[in-house]
């Protein structure tokens, strides 16, 4: 079975603010972003399970020009705090990256 | 109408490449500008004040940035001085600039901008009920605002004033990225959608350019379109890569807030013109219904006393989890002892990360780890750094002999590199605001001084 890194160049985590968490799937090509899109994989239920958040809170969006999805959400804890441990959220995509990717 | 805006940099201080800057001068722009800070390496910054990135790297950059400012006489626009935007911040570069003006015999006339706030004029706002929570904020009292140092993020307006009031050279404490690029465009009357759009492509520098880095950026704005140009040789910009930075730190490519309305990149395109120059047209500005200024703040935590050490024996590693609860128990008392009763074993935070086995990620694993050695990081934060490093020390003892229950004697259960093995680490700051101040003018909450130089 395809991983997410059969569709995508690049899988990212990044800070959107100190308290927001946001990933970037950036897709090999128009067909695997279709392809990606359709499975629906990348969905609220999968980031709320993963980054304990509440699913009303989860944005996800398609952007077909960057042949990209992204997925906001707040961050588990907030950026440099007591306990935060990946103060620029660089590293909080990795476990997503492996993942196989089955149909909806 | 056309103006050229050159980006030199993603970040004052980040360096970027003296022949790519040289190409984007030789284009004749009519403004330079570039950001000096972010919230993105930690709330460490606006809470103490001190920049993340050196003089030396910052005078490197400003000297060639002063002098090509010079040979064409046009703005010199530099935003989040000092990574924070504090107050202190812009002073320091002010004095990085003076110095340089006075070695290479530059003169011009220097703005200032501030935006620290008095912590009475934001418990007067919060009073008021105009202080309002963005996504995700934090909650807050009145009490916060004195244990906080706040700044505001300001728009175009206050450089527009500085514009106006003839400063060649503007130093902005904090500032949205964008409006350092948008200032002059909108004093000339540009499309708005079009400048916005334009501002948020080249706010990083070449961070959307193939390969990404943080060499500069040329737009050329018209009327209803704007190009970008990559500077540095070798690099590449497409329709895809140009789009796609929207994306970058940002929680909706489509809607992007600024202090006064919204950027609505929906209906945006984006085409090839050649291999280093992308045409985007298309995107829309919607005004919103008050102006806005974004508070950001930090307060101190506490201090921290920070141990590193490993551990390779497989029975350790999988006996150190189970006996970091009692560890805990044992400091809790042994803090009652050492310190007489004068320290509150819980105003103390002792936390153990198990580098190896799920150290990093802050959500679940979703599949559990088998480490055949683990790094272990010991951070024990306190009210102030004598009582973290007390502690710490009988913390980094007690944790090198921990009481392994399948062993008969005492064995050294972690390795550590240094001796002493506890390094003060100093203050640790939380970020305490993301909020707005509503019902503002642009410039109110900002101080302009200027001088020539």
């Amino acid at each position: 079975m395809a991983t997410l890194l059969d569709y995508c160049s690049l899988v990212r985590s990044k800070n959107a603010g100190p308290f927001t968490l946001t990933f970037d799937f950036m897709c090999h090509d128009q067909g695997a972003y279709e392809a990606l899109v359709a499975t629906g994989f990348l969905n609220k239920d999968l980031f709320a399970a993963l980054y304990d958040a509440d699913p009303e809170q989860i944005l996800v969006v398609n952007h077909p020009l960057a042949l990209a999805v992204k997925v906001s959400l707040p961050r588990p804890t907030v950026q440099g705090d007591l306990h935060d441990t990946d103060c620029y959220a660089g590293q909080q995509y990795a476990p997503l990256m492996d993942m196989e990717v089955a149909a909806d | 109408m056309e103006l050229r805006i050159l980006a030199p940099t993603g970040a004052l201080g980040a360096g970027f490449d003296a022949d790519a800057f040289e190409r984007g001068v030789a284009a004749r722009p009519d403004v330079i500008a570039c950001d000096a800070g972010s919230t993105d390496s930690g709330p460490a910054a606006l809470g103490s004040g001190t920049p993340k990135l050196s003089a030396q790297a910052v005078t490197r950059d400003l000297r060639l940035l002063l002098k090509a400012r010079d040979r064409i006489g046009v703005p010199l626009i530099i935003g989040s001085c000092g990574t924070s935007g504090r107050d202190t911040g812009v002073d320091w570069v002010a004095d990085i600039t003076r110095t340089l003006a006075a070695e290479e015999n530059l003169h011009f006339r220097l703005g200032l901008i501030y935006s620290d706030q008095p912590a009475d004029r934001l418990q007067h706002l919060h009073d008021a009920g105009r202080i309002r929570p963005l996504a995700n904020a934090p909650a807050i009292d009145r009490d916060l605002f004195e244990r906080s140092h706040t700044v505001a993020m300001m728009g175009v307006e206050p450089i527009q004033e500085a514009l106006d009031a003839g400063c060649d050279v503007i130093l902005a404490g904090r500032a949205s990225d964008t409006a350092l690029f948008a200032a002059l465009p909108h004093l000339r009357g540009s499309d708005p959608g079009l400048t916005w759009h334009m501002a948020k492509t080249i706010e990083c520098g070449a961070a959307c350019a193939i390969p990404p880095s943080a060499n500069g950026l040329l737009v050329t704005l018209r009327d209803d379109h704007f190009d970008v140009t990559t500077l540095a040789a070798g690099s590449r910009l497409t329709p895809r890569s140009v789009a796609a930075h929207t994306l970058y730190e940002n929680a909706d490519p489509f809607h992007i807030a600024e202090p006064s309305g919204v950027l609505d990149t929906t209906d945006a395109t984006y085409e090839t013109v050649d291999d280093q120059t992308v045409r985007v047209r298309g995107a829309r500005y919607l005004p919103a219904d008050g102006y806005t200024n974004k508070l950001e703040g930090a307060e101190l935590v506490g201090h921290q006393t920070v141990i590193i050490g490993g551990v390779r024996d497989r029975v350790v590693i999988d006996t150190l989890p189970k006996l970091l609860p009692m560890a805990k128990q044992y400091f809790d008392a042994k803090i009652l002892d050492v310190f007489d009763g004068h320290v509150d074993p819980s105003d103390i935070d002792i936390d153990y990360r198990l580098y190896g086995n799920g150290a990093v990620l802050a959500g679940h694993e979703p599949d559990p780890l088998t480490p055949r050695e683990l790094g272990v990081l010991i951070t024990v934060t306190a009210p102030d750094q004598d009582t973290a490093h007390a502690i710490a020390t009988f913390v980094a003892h007690a944790s090198s002999h921990l009481p392994i229950a399948e062993y008969d004697g005492l064995v050294s259960t972690l390795a550590y590199p240094y001796s002493p093995p506890e390094m003060d680490r100093g203050p640790l700051y939380r970020f305490t605001l993301n909020h707005v101040a509503t019902g503002v003018t642009p410039t109110e909450l900002f101080r302009t001084t200027t001088e020539e130089l």
